[in-house]
C-alpha cells in the first residue's frame, strides 16, 4: 500500500509548497509587484491579472524557479512611460523563470534584462516602444545576456533602438516563433554559442537578423548558429541607433547579416524586399588588439532560402552599401560576402572545411570581393559566380533544451 | 567577562528573517542619535560612493571572540554573525551642522550562514524607528546644501534586490566598502584622533593591521593627482560592478582599483550594448576629450535610460563629473 501513497503524498505536497499570487491593478501597484518579485519562494507563481499597469520605477527578479504570468501581451501591460529610476523595466537575475503573456511597453532603457540566468523561458511576450521607431527609445526589447538555456518563444519586440530579440554572450538557446518589426536590429545573435532561430518573422526593420561577434568581451568566438525557416523581409526601416553602437553601421534594407563567427547554417529561409542587400556576409571591420578574437566569418552554410527582390534602394550613406554599390556598378546581390580573411588564406586558399557554401538558392545572385586585387586595383575585383562556392552541406545539430512541462 | 553595557541581539542577525524595524538588533544605544552600542563602531572610508549627495554614518559590529579577517585586495573577512549598518542622512542645513539632521534609511548587511544578507530600513516621519522596505521606497525630501541653496531630491531607498545587484560578486553577496586600503584613515573617535586600522585592531574587530596594500586616494583631497583622484572615484563609485567578477562584466568596461589595460578602462573603447546611453558617442574615454566621452555623458545625465550608476542616483555630481572632466582633458590624445 505504501508503495501507491508514496507518489501521491509527494505530488500532493509538492502542489502545497507552491504557491499562486494573483496581482491585480490599484494604488501602490509598484511596490506590490516588486514586493511580490522578492518575497517569491521558488515554486511559486505570480500571477499579473489584466490590466495596465503603470510603473515608476524599475522591477527585478532574483528568485529561482517562479513563473511571472499574465492574462495575455495585449492584456497585461506593464508601462514605464512615467519611469523615473532603474535602467530596465523588468531585470531577471535569477534561473529556470517562466515569464509569459505580458508586455513591457516604453522602458526608458531595456524592456526585460536577464543576466545570468541558467534557465530562461520567455513566452507570449510583448516587448514594445509605442512611438514607433526612435532613437530615444530603449535599446533592447527581450535581452537575456550571460545566460545559458535561453528560450524565446511565441514573443513580439517592436520599437528598439537597438535590437528588439538581443541575445548576447550567452549559450544553447532557442528563438523561434517570434516577431520583430520597426527595431534597428530584428533579432541579433552575438557572441553566443549553440542558437536556433527559427520560424520568425524579421520585418520593416533596418536590418532583420544579425548574427554577430565582437572583440574585447568575457564570452567571444560565437559559433553554432542555425537560421532557418525564417522570413527577413521588408527590412527598410531607416536606421534610427544612437551612433556609437555597432548597429548603427547596418545598412537599412538588410536582411540578414553574419558578421564574425564560425559555423552558421542559413536555410529554408524567405528573404525578400530588403532594399540593400538580402544577405551580407562580412568581417568585423574595427580595428582590434585583441589576440583572442577571430573576425572574419568562417564555415558559413547558406542553402535553399528562397530569395525574392532586393537591392532596389540602397542604403550608400553607411560604409559598406556604398562599397557594394560602386562594385556592382548598381546591380545589388542578393548574398554579398566581403572575401576578407587572414592574409595567408586570400593568397593561398582557406581550408576546405572553413569555405563559405552557397548551394541551392534558386536565382539568388552574388557577390564577393576580392580584396587583394581590389586593394592593388588589378582587373577581377569581385566574382559573382555562385556556383564557384556550391558544395555538400554538413547540417548542424539542432540545438537540444529541456524545456519545463506545461508552459 | 566584562559587562557590557548595552549588547546587540546576536539571534536578530542570524535569524532567517529579517526584524520588522531596526530597533530590534540593538545596535544602538540611541538610535535617534545614532549612538552605537558597546561593540559596534563607527568608521568612514576613505573615498566613498556617492548617494545623491547623502550623508552615512558607517558601523561595524564582530561578534565578542571574534575577529574579521584581513583578506589582500578585498573586505575584511568578517565571520559569522558580523553585521555592517549604515545609516543615510541629510542635514537640514549643511552649513550648519547644529541644526540637525534628517534620517533617510539604514541599511543592513548580516553575515548569516547562508551568506550575507542585505535589507533597508525606511525611517518614519518622527525619526523614532526605522520599518523594513523589501520593496524599497520613494523619499521626497530637500536640504541646504553648503551654498545656502534648497536642494529637492527624489531619494529611492534601494529594494532588496538592488543591494544584491551592487554587492554582488560571482554572484554571492558581499560587502563592498571595508577594505583595508579604503579604510586607511584617521578618525575622531571623541577621545582623540587614530588610525580606524589600529583602532579597529585594539577593539579586536580586525586580526591585523596588512602591510602590503596600497592606500586608495581621496578623490576630494587635492594634493593628490587627478589620475589617482579619478580612479579612486571610479573604483569606488563603479568598479564594484564594473570588473570581471561584476553584474556589468559583459560591457568589458572594468573600472576597479587594479584595471590596468588602457582598453578595458574605456580608452578607445567602443560602447557594446549601450544603446542611447552612448549619447552618439563613439568610445568610452575619448582622451583629451571629455566631451567626447561616453563615460562622463553618463555621469551627467539623469535620464533612467543613460544615467550611471544605474541606481541610487537621482541627482549630478557635479564636483565629482568636473574631476572626471579634468582628468580626461589632461590625458594626451
Amino acid at each position: 500500500m505504501q508503495r501507491l501513497i508514496l507518489p501521491f503524498v509527494l505530488f500532493f505536497s509538492f502542489i502545497c509548497d507552491a504557491q499562486i499570487v494573483s496581482i491585480s491593478n490599484g494604488p501602490n501597484v509598484q511596490e506590490k509587484v516588486q514586493e511580490a518579485l522578492i518575497l517569491a519562494k521558488p515554486g511559486d507563481t505570480i500571477r499579473l491579472q489584466e490590466g495596465f499597469y503603470s510603473f515608476s520605477d524599475g522591477l527585478s527578479l532574483d528568485v529561482d524557479n517562479v513563473k511571472v504570468i499574465g492574462a495575455g501581451m495585449d492584456k497585461t501591460v506593464l508601462s514605464f512611460a512615467n519611469q523615473q529610476s532603474g535602467a530596465q523595466g523588468l531585470l531577471v537575475t535569477s534561473s529556470k523563470v517562466i515569464l509569459k503573456d505580458f508586455a513591457i511597453e516604453d522602458a526608458k532603457g531595456d524592456a526585460l534584462k536577464v543576466i545570468g540566468a541558467d534557465g530562461i523561458y520567455m513566452i507570449n511576450l510583448r516587448t514594445e516602444w509605442t512611438g514607433g521607431p526612435k532613437s530615444t527609445n530603449g535599446a533592447y526589447g527581450l535581452y537575456p545576456v550571460e545566460s545559458k538555456d535561453v528560450l524565446i518563444d511565441g514573443c513580439v519586440a517592436i520599437g528598439a533602438s537597438d535590437a528588439g530579440i538581443y541575445v548576447g554572450q550567452s549559450e544553447n538557446i532557442i528563438v523561434r516563433n517570434s516577431r520583430a518589426h520597426y527595431n534597428v536590429a530584428g533579432i541579433e545573435i552575438e557572441n553566443s554559442y549553440y542558437a536556433d532561430v527559427y520560424d520568425n518573422v524579421a520585418s520593416h526593420n533596418t536590418g532583420g537578423i544579425l548574427v554577430f561577434d565582437l572583440p574585447d568581451l568575457p564570452q567571444q568566438g560565437g559559433h553554432h548558429v542555425r537560421v532557418f525557416r525564417n522570413q527577413a523581409v521588408d527590412n527598410n526601416t531607416d536606421n534610427f541607433a544612437p551612433e556609437g553602437n555597432i548597429v548603427g553601421e547596418v545598412p537599412r534594407g538588410t536582411g540578414i547579416i553574419i558578421q564574425a563567427n564560425s559555423d552558421v547554417e542559413v536555410f529554408d529561409n524567405d528573404i525578400s524586399g530588403n532594399g540593400t542587400v538580402n544577405l551580407s556576409i562580412v568581417t568585423y571591420g574595427a580595428e582590434t588588439e585583441d589576440e583572442n578574437y577571430y573576425p572574419h566569418p568562417k564555415s558559413i552554410q547558406v542553402h535553399g532560402n528562397r530569395f525574392g527582390n532586393g537591392g532596389f534602394d540602397p542604403d550608400i550613406d553607411k560604409a559598406v552599401a556604398s562599397i557594394l554599390f560602386e562594385l556592382s556598378e548598381g546591380n545589388m546581390p542578393d548574398i554579398f560576402w566581403d572575401g576578407v580573411l587572414p592574409l595567408t588564406q586570400m593568397i593561398f586558399g582557406q581550408p576546405d572545411e572553413e569555405k563559405l557554401i552557397l548551394a541551392d538558392n534558386g536565382d539568388a545572385s552574388f557577390l564577393a570581393i576580392r580584396p587583394i586585387k581590389y586593394m592593388l586595383s588589378l582587373p577581377g575585383i569581385t566574382s559573382t559566380d555562385i556556383e564557384t562556392y556550391n558544395g555538400p552541406i554538413r547540417p548542424l545539430a539542432p540545438v537540444v533544451m529541456d524545456i519545463p512541462q506545461g508552459i | 567577562m566584562s559587562t557590557q553595557l548595552w549588547a546587540v541581539n546576536d539571534s536578530k542577525i542570524s535569524s532567517t528573517e529579517f526584524p520588522p524595524v531596526l530597533s530590534e538588533f540593538e545596535f544602538f544605544i540611541d538610535q535617534t542619535q545614532q549612538l552605537p552600542a558597546d561593540n559596534v563602531h563607527p568608521y568612514e572610508l576613505v573615498t566613498t560612493l556617492f548617494s545623491d549627495y547623502s550623508y552615512k554614518s558607517r558601523f561595524v559590529y564582530v561578534p565578542h571572540g571574534k575577529k574579521g579577517i584581513y583578506q589582500e585586495d578585498w573586505v575584511f573577512d568578517f565571520p559569522l554573525g558580523s553585521a555592517l549598518i549604515k545609516t543615510f542622512y541629510y542635514p537640514i542645513d549643511e552649513r550648519n551642522l547644529e541644526l540637525g539632521s534628517k534620517l533617510l534609511e539604514t541599511r543592513v548587511l548580516l553575515h548569516k550562514e547562508t551568506g550575507w544578507e542585505a535589507v533597508s530600513y525606511a525611517w518614519n516621519e518622527e525619526q523614532t524607528e526605522a520599518f523594513i522596505k523589501i520593496a524599497g521606497k520613494t523619499i521626497n525630501t530637500s536640504w541646504v546644501n553648503h551654498k545656502g541653496i534648497k536642494r529637492e531630491v527624489r531619494y529611492r531607498v534601494p529594494n532588496k534586490n538592488q543591494c544584491k545587484e551592487c554587492h554582488s560578486t560571482n554572484d554571492v553577496i558581499s560587502p563592498i566598502g571595508p577594505k583595508a586600503r579604503n579604510l586607511d584613515k584617521d578618525l575622531n573617535y571623541g577621545d582623540g584622533s587614530k588610525n580606524q586600522l589600529a583602532y579597529l585592531l585594539q577593539k579586536g574587530v580586525i586580526d591585523s593591521i596588512p602591510t602590503n596594500f596600497q592606500t586608495i586616494s581621496d578623490w576630494e583631497d587635492e594634493s593628490q593627482s587627478l589620475e589617482d583622484r579619478s580612479r579612486a572615484y571610479l573604483a569606488i563609485n563603479c568598479g564594484h560592478c564594473h570588473t570581471p567578477s561584476g553584474v556589468a562584466n559583459s560591457t568589458g568596461l572594468y573600472l576597479d582599483f587594479n584595471e590596468v589595460r588602457p582598453l578595458h578602462l574605456g580608452i578607445n573603447k567602443s560602447p557594446v550594448a549601450t544603446g542611447r546611453g552612448s549619447g552618439n558617442l563613439n568610445y568610452s574615454i575619448v582622451p583629451g576629450k571629455a566631451h567626447e566621452s561616453i563615460l562622463l555623458f553618463r555621469m551627467i545625465s539623469t535620464d533612467p535610460g543613460v544615467m550611471m550608476p544605474e541606481s541610487g542616483r537621482s541627482l549630478v555630481h557635479v564636483e565629482a563629473s568636473n574631476l572626471i572632466e579634468e582628468w580626461i582633458n589632461s590625458m594626451d590624445n
